[in-house]
């Protein structure tokens, strides 16, 4: 899984790209974390638009960057979510602990 | 036992990397059953839980043996069974709940609510020390126009 990260006055974008399972899950999470290391933004968007499958392993990722942000008193967005990866954060009811535009 | 009008039989080890492998080979062959690119996102993600958890759950601490059988039944159903020979689930009950996990953060305890919402059917057969076979089933509606 690619990623492209962008932080302007403490907002941090990061764009998602591939496909987010198991196997993609654990590399990301830590690049995730980095990236929060040296933005340490006020805002976290995680853009999904370029997400071509996910499966429960995006939740566990979602939780944490949540988790995250809320120690740094943030927040987490998630952005441009396809059909797929949306009906997953559904089945797991994350709408309720985390904004999706 | 149902008759199946076509099967395909897959055996792989427990690497991560075949996560994908077993979704591709699973919508490529549902796609014979015309499904919509929501039942087969349904599929692909069902499958996905499954495989993942028999590589992090059945194995944790080396590489084994996984089978994916695939059938079609007749009504236009396809049938997906999962099964390893890893340490199999000592409370099927208790791993079926939503956000049970044995996994700790990297896991969300989301793989069975998952598989029992995105299918039809979803079955467990786990012996503590032999192994688990998952067993899903999913009608493919028929489309009203189309040809098969």
């Amino acid at each position: 899984m690619k990623i492209a990260a962008i932080s302007n006055d403490r907002c941090l974008t990061v764009q998602l790209k591939g496909e987010l399972d198991h196997h993609s899950a654990k590399g990301l999470m830590s690049r995730l974390e980095q990236e929060i290391e040296i933005a340490l933004p006020l805002k976290m968007i995680l853009d999904f638009k370029d997400v071509t499958f996910m499966d429960s392993s995006g939740i566990a990722v979602v939780i944490r960057m949540r988790q995250r942000m809320r120690e740094l008193g943030g927040c987490l967005v998630l952005q441009k979510v396809n059909a797929q990866p949306r009906k997953v954060f559904e089945a797991a009811g994350i709408s309720r602990l985390v904004e999706i535009e | 036992m149902k008759r199946a009008e076509n099967y395909v039989t897959l055996e792989f080890l427990s690497r991560s990397s075949n996560e994908s492998f077993a979704r591709i080979a699973a919508s490529g062959f549902a796609a014979q059953l015309d499904p919509t690119l929501d039942e087969l996102g349904d599929i692909k993600t069902a499958v996905s839980e499954a495989v993942t958890n028999a590589i992090v759950h059945a194995y944790p601490e080396k590489l084994g043996k996984v089978v994916m059988k695939m059938k079609i039944l007749d009504n236009n159903e396809l049938e997906i069974s999962v099964r390893d020979w890893g340490c199999g689930i000592e409370n099927i009950e208790q791993a079926r709940e939503p956000l049970f996990t044995t996994g700790g953060g990297e896991r969300s305890g989301m793989g069975f609510t998952i598989m029992e919402s995105f299918m039809d059917r979803l079955y467990i057969k786990s012996v503590p020390g032999k192994g688990t076979m998952v067993t899903m089933r999913k009608r493919i509606a028929m489309r009203l126009n189309g040809k098969r």
